[in-house]
């Protein structure tokens, strides 16, 4: 406010007299303190509002990742000339991304450097020998167990793994690789068979399994068991080979890593799923997208991916449905081009995949949002072999000419997508899609289900629930002591309503949830009947009273009638309670929980919605009441007055004049309730099961987006994906209560504008 | 301008409306007071000696057995919910009354709780030598007691009771001194020791990490080592002390029955059925203090809440010296410095909305923002040495006051414009037309003159942070903290440290303690204390609120 400012000028020195020298330096220092004032204070109250600002940023800030595309970049590592000579049939890349191994069909083994492609060892697979190998495959679930078949149907199992040395601190990791026989060096397996396109390996519990196409479509299907030797604790294979049954050749195969399915995919686009260890054929689905040119079983080993000619990839995998019939399903399609899909190669951390078709398009999906992370084509480096790196963070490349590139993939949220968090998502082992919310469980195989829809229903529902009790009893409260009520009354009562705001929600909480809680499953019926007697019960004894001649009325006059009420209603209470109870069953024959449970067969939780509709009514109560009252208190009296003039009882006024001027100011008091409804914390997580189940269900309970962040933060790793959907999950509660408030705030203001121009 | 109301005459007809618009104010105040009536009762009851009864109950297949308890509640039910239970039992109307009894003695018996049938009962007593003890471990032990030891010897008295008093006395002399010794000596040589570890590493980090620092902290450690040495022989010799006298005490009818207990593990007894109303008057304060002054045992369930109470205030009150001069600086801006217009206005609604933006949310914030992001930083900085334990990268007593300071900076922004504009502009006016400058003005006749409302809000801001735990929750409360935030040690108050709650405490032992049922009725009375510190809190807010209206009355018009 500039104004102001005048003051300062007032004394300033034209003489050089000693005394007014000092007060010139005083009136200096007076100016000079005010201009400081001035800086502080307004860089110290800006200081403040943007702080407030910030927590919107912030948290926008940690959402962004979850909705922000991958990124990528290639980068050249090195060439190895020689690499071009020899042909490779296995590549892949450790978890740090230092040290790759490949296997060639000359049948050597050789550790690489990742950065500058420089060999560190080199060994055989068979020293001494020009046995040719013509494919190698890993298991499926990438233990690093890998089946490398010669040309004439040998086997050897060998198995590549990495130890992390500290020598000499943190600082100076050194990675070593190594290989390692664990069923020894000798050709383990036989598996006579014609010319190999294409190897799967399982190591599951029940042995060893390993599958295998030939070049006319034939698959066959090799079982070892293992044998120990009790001598020498060696551990041997006993083996049996079995030929697939097929009416049309194959061109793809999959592995479950549990070795309970093998997936065959073939050249009329049907994918089949044989039962292991019997091989039976279960379930044959047939894709549109024409011969099944790629397969790939997604992390897990539930979901089967197939890659067709056309350029789809399918997910499939099996269901039972309610009447326990299994069947295998098409769950979602992913299109990437119209070139054939040549090689799908799974996440091993997380439900994603890549694919990689016949004209060197790559693609990145996941399988639970849903989403195609990112696309690119790597048709300048001629990809003859890829290798997904264990973090899905990188892709080693090795092209036709024996370069060697990493493409760093920067894809840190791909399971999260607007429809995967906002619509039905069909999940592994559902039979249909569903909205689930759970974000961890044991096993690293595990589908976090990220659907904020249950969390917000059940914000609804609490929210509803308490609104349902609050806003009729806290709006006829607040009519009556701004209306009717004695002045002398309305100053203790209005705080004393208010006061009720301040009770820690904690403690409303603990309550709801200890002792009223088993007070309501004990006394049901009784509860119920309250609600049911008590209205009509005023109304009667109101009826009643008025009718009555006599004396007694004058002890209550008019505007005190609260008073008398309360014994009336501890007394209409306490009836209702105590006839419910045998009431329920005479009639019902039985306690109404139960009744409840048969007839209509819904279930009962202990602590459940009407639990919380009444613990968080109570807490929502004080704030309706209290700008609703207001609202009603500022209605000009003139405008009642006039309506009783013309001959409306004060009941007429108040609902025909008072309350529509005031409706405005009521409908903010009811938006800044819901706010607080929505986003309370304390009494849900303590007064419900917190089970983000989606039902309407009054006697069921319900998780809240508050609750579920006050359950799962602590728990959650900072920047997992996780942790952002809970920041999400933050976000909306604050936008939603930002958004009620700020419409409750402009109506009320509006409404001041018009009560002063009244 | 007082507006006055004269409640508008009533006609008939409509009536019954407004008697049920009444109604609801009614069902509101009874609310309200029903509840604090709840809380007070179950939470005061805690403290009171109750009775102990033996009964003597007859079950259907004739067995007699013995139970003593104190009776917990009546209750009537219907026969037909118990189903086969109850089938024997005549009741009245098809309904049974039946007697729940907290046994005690939860070390031999294994069971808490009894439901008995009142029908059941063949006789009830309760012997006014009856004794109840308050144990460290196992909760409450009910029994006669017959004799005490001394050394596995028996003890020759002729006032048993009293002399048993004497050496309890004397035993909770030693339990204070082991504590003493334990708690606070040995736990600050364990601090003094952490300290140099981190001191060490820190400067070998550095690199400067020449002979001599390194044998002066080796020479210190040797120090610490040996008074930890010498505090560890004292603590040994009073814990044989301690051990060394026990109680008998009779739970049954016979000598069979007789149990053995050290004296060391036994708190207080007393005989609630021999006491007068005096004698259980003082009991009720005794107890009240050992649980406002004492620490929690038996994982919170039992035991006092001092260091919820001083975690609280602690936590608030740092929260206050945050949040104050914020609040008045942006309040003062707003109202005095800034122009006014749309952006003002804005911002007005803005800093009024977040008052109402769900607390969880500003939890969320500062796990992410002070916690992980400015503590993360800070651990960096300044507290390497210490890495990878965090000491501010991990929630605590600074982030959550800070946390809890942006949560209820709106209440007090909105409190000191308020109060700002209460004064009238004439004085504003009549202070700058005698030459005073606008911070001048502003220092020494606005400020005083809003101080009221200021305070008022600043009241309502430490009220409600008080009360709230879901975002402490996320930054720094914890259901048992191993040391108080003030302490002894340098720098005394410790704003790394994690720290207890009196609301999360309710929430943890309501809902996460093992023992709910036994744990209840401490829950109850800490509710009762949170509720009056914030009831009383929120009181003098009117209050002042009140006075202040009066104080400038005269000056509105």
């Amino acid at each position: 406010m500039a104004p102001y400012h005048a003051g300062m000028n007032v004394a300033t020195p034209d003489s050089a007299a000693p005394g007014q020298e000092r007060s010139a330096r005083f009136h200096r220092w007076r100016g000079r303190k005010d201009h400081i004032a001035r800086w502080l204070i307004g860089i110290g109250g800006a200081t403040v509002i943007l702080a407030i600002v910030l927590i919107f940023f912030y948290l926008l800030k940690i959402v962004a990742p979850l909705f922000t595309p991958a990124s990528t970049s290639l980068e050249q590592l090195g060439s190895r000339p020689d690499w071009a000579r020899s042909s490779p049939l296995y590549l892949a890349v450790e978890e740090q991304k230092e040290i790759g191994i490949r296997v060639t069909a000359e049948g050597d083994i050789e550790f690489f450097r990742v950065r500058g492609a420089q060999s560190i060892s080199t060994t055989p697979i068979l020293p001494g020998t020009e046995t040719r190998f013509v494919r190698v495959a890993e298991a499926t679930e990438h233990s690093g167990l890998l089946a490398a078949a010669t040309a004439d149907g040998r086997v050897f199992l060998l198995q590549h793994s990495y130890e992390t040395r500290f020598d000499g601190g943190v600082e100076n990791r050194q990675i070593v690789p190594g290989v390692t026989y664990p069923y020894g060096q000798d050709p383990q397996l036989m598996l006579e068979h014609g010319e190999i396109r294409s190897l799967a390996l399982a190591d599951s519990e029940n042995g060893l399994l390993l599958a295998a196409l030939d070049a006319t479509g034939r698959v066959k299907l090799l079982t070892g068991t293992r044998q120990q030797n009790l001598m020498t604790g060696e551990v041997a294979l006993d083996s049996t080979v079995t030929e697939l049954q097929l009416d049309v050749p194959a061109l793809s195969i999959a592995l479950s890593s549990n070795g309970d399915w093998l997936y065959v995919g073939n050249a009329s686009g049907q994918v089949q799923q044989w039962a292991l260890p019997g091989l039976e054929l279960v379930e044959s689905v047939e894709l549109k997208g024409g011969p099944i040119s790629a397969m790939a079983m997604l992390l897990g080993g539930i979901s089967v991916l197939a890659g067709s000619e056309d350029g789809t990839i399918s997910q499939l995998f099996p269901i039972r449905d309610k009447e326990n019939h299994h069947s295998l399903e098409v769950v979602r399609q992913f299109h990437q081009g119209s070139a054939p899909i040549r090689d799908i190669v799974n996440e091993q951390r997380r439900k994603g995949f890549l694919a990689i078709d016949q004209q060197d398009e790559l693609a990145i999906y996941h399988s639970t949002s849903g989403r195609l992370v990112h696309a690119e084509s790597l048709a300048k480096v001629q990809p003859r072999i890829v290798a997904l790196a264990p973090r899905a963070d990188g892709l080693l490349i090795e092209s036709k000419d024996g370069g060697l590139s990493l493409l760093a993939i920067d894809n840190e949220h791909p399971e999260v997508s607007v429809s995967s968090l906002w619509k039905k998502v069909w999940y592994e082992n559902y039979s249909e899609p569903q909205y689930v919310w759970q974000s961890s469980a044991t096993g690293n195989d595990f589908e976090p289900k990220f659907s904020l829809t249950p969390l917000v229903f059940g914000t609804l529902k609490a929210a509803l629930y308490a609104m349902l009790f609050a806003v009729p009893l806290a709006l006829m409260a607040a009519a009556y002591t701004a209306y009717f009520m004695a002045p002398k009354l309305r100053q203790w009562v209005k705080p004393g309503i208010e006061l009720m705001a301040a009770l820690p929600t904690v403690i409303l909480g603990f309550l709801a949830g200890l002792w009223l809680a088993p007070l309501v499953e004990e006394n049901l019926a009784g509860i119920l009947a309250l609600f049911i007697a008590i209205p009509p019960g005023i109304m009667l004894f109101a009826w009643w009273w008025q009718r009555l001649d006599s004396p007694i009325k004058t002890l209550v006059p008019a505007g005190y009638e609260p008073l008398l009420q309360i014994p009336i209603l501890i007394a209409l209470g306490w009836f209702a309670l105590w006839l419910a109870e045998p009431l329920q069953y005479s009639v019902l024959g039985t306690d109404f929980r139960s009744w409840l449970g048969r007839e209509t067969g819904a279930g009962f939780d202990q602590r459940n919605a009407l639990v919380v509709g009444f613990a968080m009514g109570f807490a929502v109560i004080p704030t309706i009441f209290s700008i609703a009252e207001d609202a009603i208190f500022g209605v000009p009296r003139s405008m009642s007055n006039g309506s009783l003039a013309l001959g409306a009882t004060p009941w007429q006024s108040l609902v025909r004049v008072v309350i529509p001027t005031a409706s405005p100011g009521i409908f903010s008091a009811l938006m800044i309730g819901l706010g607080r409804a929505v986003g309370e914390t304390m009494i849900v997580l303590m007064a419900t099961g917190n089970t983000p189940i989606m039902d309407w269900n009054l006697f069921e309970g319900m998780r809240t987006l508050a609750a579920n962040i006050a359950v799962e933060m602590p728990e959650s790793a900072v920047g997992s994906t996780h942790y952002r959907v809970l920041f999400l999950a933050a976000l909306v509660l604050f936008l939603f209560t930002f958004v009620a408030n700020t419409g409750a705030e402009i109506v009320r203001q509006r409404l001041r504008d018009r009560y002063s121009s009244l | 301008m007082q507006r006055r109301k004269k409640a508008p005459a009533r006609t008939s007809g409509d009536t019954q409306w407004v008697w049920l618009n009444a109604a609801a104010v009614s069902a509101c105040i009874l609310l309200v007071l029903g509840l604090l009536l709840l809380i007070t009762v179950r939470g005061l009851g805690h403290f009171w000696p109750t009775r102990v009864h033996e009964f003597i109950v007859q079950d259907e297949q004739g067995n007699q057995s013995r139970l003593v308890g104190q009776i917990g509640e009546h209750e009537k039910v219907s026969a037909e919910r118990l189903g086969e239970q109850a089938e024997t039992l005549d009741g009245e109307n098809g309904f049974v009354t039946r007697v729940l009894v907290k046994s005690g003695n939860r070390d031999v018996t294994g069971q808490d709780f009894h439901w008995i049938f009142q029908e059941h009962i063949l006789r009830q007593r309760s012997p006014s030598s009856m004794a109840v003890l308050e144990r460290e471990e196992w909760g409450a032990f009910f029994g006669f007691v017959v004799g005490l030891k001394s050394n596995g010897v028996l003890l020759r008295s002729r006032d048993v009771w009293g002399d048993f008093q004497l050496l309890l006395n004397q035993a909770r002399q030693l339990r204070n001194e082991i504590d003493h010794l334990q708690k606070d000596e040995i736990g600050s040589i364990n601090y003094q020791m952490e300290r140099l570890r981190l001191k060490e590493r820190g400067v070998q980090l550095k690199g400067e990490a020449s002979p001599q620092i390194l044998v002066a902290i080796a020479q210190e450690r040797q120090q610490l080592q040996s008074s930890y040495q010498q505090l560890e022989t004292r603590l040994d010799a009073l814990n044989e002390s301690a051990r060394q006298n026990s109680v008998i005490m009779r739970i049954g009818t016979g000598e069979e029955s007789d149990i053995d207990l050290p004296l060391a593990g036994i708190i207080a007894a007393w005989q609630p059925n021999a006491m007068s109303v005096t004698a259980q008057l003082q009991h009720f304060f005794r107890q009240l203090w050992l649980f406002v002054s004492g620490d929690p045992r038996e994982a919170n369930t039992e035991g006092g809440i001092f260091p919820a109470i001083v975690g609280t205030m602690l936590m608030v009150l740092l929260m206050t010296v945050f949040v104050t001069p914020l609040g008045v600086v942006a309040g003062v801006y707003l109202k005095e410095y800034a122009r006014q217009g749309f952006l003002t206005r804005i911002i007005r609604i803005a800093v009024n909305n977040l008052a109402g933006v769900p607390s969880i949310v500003y939890g969320v914030f500062g796990l992410g923002f002070f916690v992980y992001t400015l503590g993360g930083s800070i651990d960096r900085l300044f507290f390497s040495a210490a890495l990878p334990s965090p000491t501010f990268g991990t929630g605590g007593l600074f982030w959550a006051s800070l946390t809890l300071a942006l949560l209820t900076l709106p209440t007090v922004i909105v409190a000191t414009e308020e109060g700002l504009s209460r004064i009238p502009r004439t004085i504003r006016e009549g202070s700058l037309a005698l030459g005073a400058t606008q911070w001048e003005t502003l220092w020494r006749t606005i400020l005083p003159m809003a101080s009221p409302g200021i305070m008022t809000g600043v009241i309502l801001a430490v009220a409600r942070a008080a009360g709230e735990v879901a975002p402490l929750m996320l930054v720094g409360v914890v259901k048992l903290a191993p040391a108080l935030p003030l302490d002894g040690d340098y720098p005394f108050i410790h704003l790394d440290r994690k720290f207890m709650h009196l609301g999360f405490h309710i929430y943890d032992v309501g809902f996460q303690s093992p023992n709910v049922e036994a744990a209840r009725p401490l829950v109850y009375a800490t509710a009762l204390l949170l509720v009056s510190v914030i009831l009383l809190l929120n009181i003098s807010a009117i209050g002042v609120r009140n006075r202040l209206r009066e104080k400038y009355r005269g000056l509105e018009t």
